[in-house]
């Protein structure tokens, strides 16, 4: 089932902490589409590759499902849907560790535009992204790995056309594969997060340098980008930029925590299907207490996490005020929890939670990207306490 | 039975407050009125004092009497728990003597189950009830009693069969508390207040036509007073409020409520008052420190994220979709968030916290947060036994090998 052929979901301003039965079969679709193009064996052979992804695949996610422009207006190509149906999106493709330039184009790459975009902008760039035709992602953060705006140093000089770019961006998600770079850079003279914009070109600029960096989550690859005078243009405004980009991590945070959900949630499952099956001491590992008030703590752990994610994005959904503020707690909380329940994972198996044919590491390792991509726990517990105003 | 609709329901609720409430009478008066008529408890049978109403028209009812502001059935304390028990398994006999007066808050109930021996293991209890001609004589002790300082009756759960095994060696019935063979003495806890009573029986008796059930059929009579308990049917776990209206009859049923919620009235501060935290902190100036801000945030996001937890628990339900396992996860949550506000509240209050009483932060409440959060963890099921729930009915693990099986007799016990 294709989400275009689904009705559009009737406006609510209203947090839901039930998903539809429409979102319900919507996941459905989804997963079972994944369990078929992106087992792990999949995941195993495109980790090894140089780009990452499988083009056939992404073609069919996007042409069978849609799925680049689920949250992008129908005016630019997309279907329409919002933060809900990109968080199912998400916690599905992290379950299925799916290998595809999916976060960076449709999560970064597409919000950024359509939250900074010009009209003419969001409808020359977007349809292309939507239909999955052009691979695209943000560039943020450099060198100095801050993911806040006054970290930013590149450098966006006015010329006659346009404005020249110099400097380097670093951890650029996708950044080797993006046929579109969004980047983040500042306007000369200026400090803090005022002269910061966005700004987009094309990858294959002249001026623009890419350097696939050794990530050490093979499913998430990223490059380091050096502008030496690379020509881009202004997206939006420059007095708008901070604002735009701040919205554009907001939502990225919440896209995240839902796709970490979704890998905590598989974690969780391969340990308690682990601790049913071996045996030791003439018993299965399962029936010892120890294990099962883990088991249990871990289930605590996950719904509360799922609880916050979700909530997180009914409230982006609804515009909810305080959306920014709960897109840090759910990153935060679905960071941690992640990573922990992955090194439970890990120690619920035992010696064969340590090795490489042993999927536990697959997730343990994009659990660690996650955590540190976007902003660790502690910077968005920093920024939830300054936007609840303690 | 016919069925009615909800307006038809409002008109004959309406009709009959307009033409009987009056603030003036005496409690009992009105209550009996209640009875009479079933719309003090109109889920209740027709042919016991209710009028045979699903639950959800049961709250129509209960909305028309807020709306004048007529007062209710007597609902505090366990009362209702022994009601529902007696209406499922009680005789008409037990029925016709014990349920008007619940209504009628005549009389008052307490439940007679945990022992100083069997706390989380209830079934082990070994207070024993021997068939003496017309009356069953039972000695022992039992303990986390709330009420029975004041209570009528009591519900008992006792051992009559020690050959038996465990679960099916138990008898359950409605004692007298206020006779000879039953002393009752509180029970002071760490945080200074006496909740609960312990109770001890010294050849204390109970008529045979007390027995609730048949012999043996205890543990079953249990479960259905325990599944009540946990579906908030006792009205403990949202207190009645104190109304400032005016007339006798309210001045009455606030005092009657006075009584009733005086053992919970530290329960507040024993769930950590997570509501407090932001305000402490501002106050005290606690959240200039970077690592406390850290605190309080992990502590906010747990505390929420538990929250909507149950919402989505909750809207599961109302949806009709089978219960996840977010339902069971709550009494888990409950205390991790205690046992943090208990910790993040000494962080916010600083040195102060060595203090307690009226000259201590916040007139001694943050005093008493952290001498009470210790019992969430433990009443009404450990989070050590919470956790054997989860990992067995949840996640279908196996469940704990027994050593308790065969005749009770030789049960290894406390």
């Amino acid at each position: 089932m294709s989400a275009t052929e689904q009705s559009r979901p009737e406006p609510s301003r209203r947090i839901r902490f039930a998903f539809t039965d429409e979102q319900e079969q919507f996941r459905e679709a989804i997963r079972r589409f994944l369990n078929d193009k992106s087992p792990t064996t999949e995941v195993r052979r495109l980790m090894a590759t140089d780009e990452g992804y499988d083009p056939a695949v992404w073609r069919q996610m996007s042409d069978e499902l849609a799925l680049p422009g689920i949250h992008i207006p129908e005016e630019y190509g997309g279907s329409g849907f919002g933060m809900v149906e990109l968080g199912i999106v998400m916690e599905e493709f992290g379950r299925a560790l799916v290998c595809a330039p999916y976060f960076s184009t449709a999560v970064l790459a597409a919000n950024a535009i359509l939250n900074a975009g010009t009209d003419a902008q969001t409808s020359s760039l977007l349809p292309d992204l939507a239909s999955g035709a052009r691979l695209a992602t943000l560039a943020v953060t450099e060198l100095n790995g801050s993911w806040d705006p006054s970290g930013i140093e590149v450098i966006a000089s006015p010329d006659s056309d346009g404005y020249r770019l110099d400097g380097v961006k670093s951890y650029v998600v996708d950044g080797h594969l993006a046929d579109l770079l969004v980047v983040a850079a500042r306007v000369p003279g200026t400090v803090g997060s005022e002269g910061v914009a966005l700004f987009t070109l094309d990858a294959k600029s002249g001026g623009v340098e890419r350097r696939p960096l050794p990530s050490m989550d093979p499913t998430r690859k990223i490059a380091r980008i050096d502008f030496h005078g690379a020509h881009a243009n202004l997206l939006g405004t420059v007095d708008d930029g901070a604002k735009t980009l701040a919205r554009t991590l907001d939502q990225a945070a919440i896209a995240l925590a839902n796709e970490m959900i979704g890998g905590t949630q598989r974690l969780l499952d391969s340990a308690l299907d682990y601790a049913k099956l071996r045996v030791q001491f003439g018993r299965t590992i399962g029936s010892f207490q120890a294990i099962k008030h883990k088991l249990a703590d871990m289930l605590l752990d996950v719904e509360l996490a799922k609880s916050a994610s979700y909530y997180a994005a009914q409230a982006a959904a609804t515009d909810d005020p305080e959306w920014p503020a709960l897109a840090s707690l759910a990153k935060a909380t679905a960071s941690e929890t992640y990573l922990r329940i992955a090194i439970d994972t890990i120690q619920l198996h035992g010696g064969i939670g340590f090795t490489w044919d042993n999927d536990t590491h697959l997730w343990f390792k994009r659990a660690k990207s996650s955590e540190v991509f976007l902003g660790q726990p502690n910077y968005h517990r920093e920024l939830l306490m300054q936007r609840w105003g303690v | 039975m016919s069925k009615v609709s909800e307006s038809e329901v409002r008109a004959e609720v309406r009709e009959w407050l307009a033409a009987n409430w009056d603030p003036e009478m005496s409690l009992v008066e009105w209550r009996s009125k209640l009875a009479d008529s079933g719309w003090g408890m109109p889920q209740w049978p027709k042919e016991w004092y209710g009028r045979g109403l699903p639950v959800s028209l049961a709250r129509v009812v209960d909305e028309e009497f807020a709306a004048v502001g007529a007062v209710g059935a007597a609902k505090s304390g366990v009362r209702l728990l022994a009601a529902a028990t007696l209406l499922e398994h009680g005789s008409d006999a037990q029925k016709k003597k014990f349920l008007r007066r619940i209504v009628t808050g005549e009389d008052s109930w307490c439940q007679f189950f945990s022992e100083p021996g069997s706390g989380s293991d209830l079934a082990g209890a070994t207070t024993r009830a021997d068939l003496n001609g017309d009356f069953w004589i039972v000695n022992g002790q039992k303990v986390w009693t709330t009420s029975a300082h004041h209570a009528d009756y009591g519900l008992l759960l006792a051992r009559t069969d020690w050959d038996a095994p465990k679960h099916e060696g138990m008898s359950y019935f409605v004692i007298e508390v206020k006779q000879p063979g039953v002393d009752v003495q509180p029970l002071k806890q760490m945080n200074g207040h006496a909740s609960f009573n312990q109770v001890f029986f010294t050849d204390a008796k109970v008529p045979t036509e007390n027995l609730v059930a048949g012999v043996g059929d205890g543990w079953k009579v249990a479960m259905t007073t325990l599944a009540h308990e946990r579906r908030g049917a006792d009205g403990l776990s949202t207190p009645s409020k104190r109304g400032t209206r005016q007339g006798r009859m309210h001045a009455e049923e606030r005092a009657e409520l006075e009584v009733a919620n005086q053992p919970y009235k530290w329960y507040p501060q024993r769930a950590g008052r997570v509501d407090l935290i932001i305000e402490r902190a501002k106050e005290t100036g606690a959240n200039e420190d970077p690592n406390v801000r850290q605190e309080i945030a992990r502590l906010m996001i747990m505390a929420k994220s538990a929250e909507w937890t149950a919402r989505r628990a909750r809207a599961a339900q109302q949806q009709g979709r089978p219960q996840g396992p977010e339902g069971s996860l709550g009494k888990l949550a409950a205390s991790n968030v205690a046992r943090a506000c208990a910790r993040v509240h000494t962080m916010i209050t600083g040195t102060e916290a060595m203090l307690t009483g009226s000259e201590s932060p916040r007139e001694g409440i943050i005093a008493e947060i952290l001498v009470s959060v210790p019992a969430v963890s433990i009443a009404g099921g450990t989070d050590e036994i919470q956790r054997n729930i989860i990992a067995e009915r949840v996640l279908g693990l196996p469940k704990e090998p027994r050593f308790d099986t065969g005749p009770f007799r030789n049960v290894r016990k406390n």
